[in-house]
């Protein structure tokens, strides 16, 4: 195992009975590196989660989390690791800091190093003025926050996080991506799934997309875009002048030109065509309005994977949801 | 293989954390009222039967505990044998299956802790819990005893009524540990309530009945005892097998054992076992205790096997919603 990887699945596979959960997965999360795990509810990303902090049994396969097995060495798993599971929940009758004082003392943690931990922690998180209010008149946003306060507070090495922008409104969803993105600056790992595609996108450095317990695509949004999507690149391009079209045509790579609106054309190309693009509306004295390039969405390349491969699309119901 | 590090870790934080959480809840606050209501009103019944009736009886404390003559249904223990699985039980529905049910469990397990440490400083919080509340009631009898006769309790009173404690106690754990199984076994808490609640109220009121009619069925009474107008020793004995089967029965004979001196068997006497004995002359109290031993060894298993089962459950429990 090499020094920068952090997390290093091999053949990982659970089975319920005759049911299997997730089969024969492997990954790898690297030092810094934000992960997601994305796909429909039911996929088997929790239970993939949940083998990896030794939470449940590992039915084959191998992992190693910073070294360690999960399944033979727990404890120190779960000392270098932050969980912060699908709507996490925390004790309505206890503060926000007796929560995490709790969390603090089962680590072990002494009284000086405790109280520094968390006060550092909420302050963090934003929760420094709700500290020492009940968990119980909290919001599911300040919740997730107080999630990850938690995990600040462990000073973990990698962070874990299972949908953690569900439910949340898209202002409590951005504040929530800002502190994930911290957790990158600071050299922490982010495992984090969701099924919500377009939110992580933003966050991710890599992604797998799971479906019915298998790891259907993985590697980067762009990668992806180009694999699945084929000739990736779409640029945007609003600009006038005559019979500009047919010159943005000639362009080398570009493979189809179609006119989207007045003066408006989009074009499809196998690389970033936008310089030339440019380039040729200026040569021809043409008036350059907008010129963008479409980012492949991950939405379109998980409907488009799945509408192309139909066999392996995830099947509605054939097993309880996450 | 053996598995890192101890089961132990973290056994104390928690514990202490069930503790404090018991301790200042509504149900414990309800739970020292009915203490102090139980306390003050089967003392001054006590303490009127004992100033008419038995003034020169040398165990005179215990009957506070114990009660006597007619307000036998009014006494200490009589109530203390409905209260204590109703706070057991009161403590321990809801033990496991709240933290499912707040989504606490999955992130207190990610803890570097092991599941042992939850369960068990759990069961040790509320036990503790309830031993407070016992021995806060106990003080309070004794107490009370004095401020109403003003006779000062006598060494051998106060080890009866310590012993009689402890074993009270361990009652408390028998069926703390019932309520802690259901409350793995069943998700919801409520659910997990009134299925303990109605195993007690089988055990502790239906199974007695059932266990006489069960054993006359069994081993039908012999006509010829009848005559005699005797019980049929194959039946008592099979009938106080069956009833032994209850905690309850086992926790009222330990309690007829210790707080009844001349208490000398529990169940039915041979005459060649009495051959010597003076009637009416109490016992020790080691050999009190020697006499229901077996009882308060049945007690302390029945906790252990009922927590072992809850354990092995909780262990095997996938700990997602």
């Amino acid at each position: 195992m090499s020094g920068d990887t952090v997390i290093e699945a091999k053949g990982l596979t659970k089975t319920y009975g005759q049911a299997v959960a997730v089969d024969h997965i492997s990954f790898s999360v690297g030092r810094g590196e934000i992960f997601g795990l994305l796909g429909p509810n039911g996929a088997g990303k929790t239970t993939t989660i949940l083998m990896l902090l030794g939470l449940t049994d590992i039915s084959a396969g191998e992992v190693t989390v910073l070294g360690f097995n999960p399944a033979r060495e727990p404890l120190s798993v779960k000392r270098r690791v932050g969980y912060m599971p699908d709507t996490v929940g925390f004790y309505d009758q206890l503060t926000a800091a007796d929560n995490l004082r709790y969390t603090a003392r089962l680590i072990g943690f002494r009284l000086n190093e405790r109280e520094k931990r968390v006060g550092e922690a909420l302050e963090r998180v934003g929760l420094a003025d709700s500290a020492n209010h009940y968990v119980g008149t909290f919001s599911r946003g300040m919740r997730q926050r107080l999630g990850l306060a938690e995990i600040l507070m462990k000073g973990a090495q990698i962070a874990i996080l299972d949908e953690p922008t569900s439910g949340l409104d898209p202002h409590a969803t951005s504040e929530l991506l800002g502190i994930i993105r911290r957790f990158k600056a600071e050299g922490v790992s982010v495992l984090l799934s969701s099924h919500l595609l377009e939110r992580v996108q933003s966050v991710c450095d890599r992604v797998a997309l799971f479906s019915a317990g298998h790891i259907a695509l993985m590697g980067t949004v762009s990668e992806l875009g180009r694999e699945v999507l084929g000739a990736g690149y779409v640029v945007d391009i609003e600009a006038d002048g005559a019979g500009l079209a047919e010159r943005l045509a000639l362009i080398p790579g570009v493979s189809g030109v179609e006119p989207t609106g007045i003066g408006k054309l989009r074009l499809h190309a196998d690389r970033d065509v936008r310089p030339e693009a440019a380039a040729e509306v200026v040569a021809m004295h043409g008036r350059l309005k907008y010129l963008g390039v479409q980012e492949p969405s991950l939405e379109a390349i998980y409907n488009h994977y799945f509408e192309t491969k139909p066999d392996e699309a995830p099947k509605e119901g054939a097993r309880h949801a996450a | 293989m053996r598995r890192e590090g101890s089961a132990f870790n973290g056994l104390g934080v928690v514990m202490l954390k069930e503790l404090a959480d018991h301790l200042t809840s509504i149900r414990f606050i309800i739970l020292e009222l009915i203490v102090m209501l139980i306390a003050v009103g089967t003392v001054y019944v006590a303490s009127q039967d004992i100033k008419q009736n038995v003034a020169e009886d040398p165990f005179l404390f215990l009957k506070f505990f114990a009660g006597s003559g007619e307000q036998q249904l009014l006494s200490f223990i009589t109530w203390l044998t409905l209260l204590v699985p109703l706070m057991a039980i009161g403590l321990g529905f809801d033990a496991v299956n709240s933290e499912h049910n707040r989504h606490t469990l999955s992130r207190i397990l990610s803890q570097p802790i092991y599941r042992d440490a939850l369960l068990f400083g759990k069961f040790l919080g509320a036990l503790m819990t309830l031993a407070i509340a016992l021995v806060v009631l106990w003080l309070l009898v004794i107490g009370l005893g004095l401020l109403f006769i003003g006779i000062p309790p006598g060494g051998d009173e106060i080890a009866r009524a310590f012993v009689f404690l402890l074993v009270t106690v361990v009652y408390a754990g028998v069926w703390l540990a019932l309520a802690m199984l259901f409350s793995v076994l069943f998700r919801s808490a409520a659910t997990a309530a009134l299925v303990t609640l109605g195993l007690w109220l089988f055990l502790a009121f239906v199974w007695p009945i059932l266990s006489s009619v069960l054993a006359v069925v069994i081993v039908p009474p012999d006509p010829r005892y009848a005559a005699l107008g005797l019980q049929t020793p194959g039946t008592v004995v099979l009938q106080q097998f069956l009833a032994r089967l209850s905690p309850s029965t086992l926790f009222g004979e330990i309690v007829l054992a210790i707080l009844d001196p001349t208490t000398r068997a529990l169940g039915p006497i041979y005459l060649s076992q009495l051959q010597g004995a003076v009637l009416g002359s109490p016992l020790p109290l080691g050999a009190s205790v020697l006499i229901a031993w077996p009882q308060i060894v049945g007690l302390i298993a029945t906790t252990i096997i009922l927590f072992v089962i809850g354990y092995v459950v909780f262990q095997r429990q996938e700990v997602r919603a």
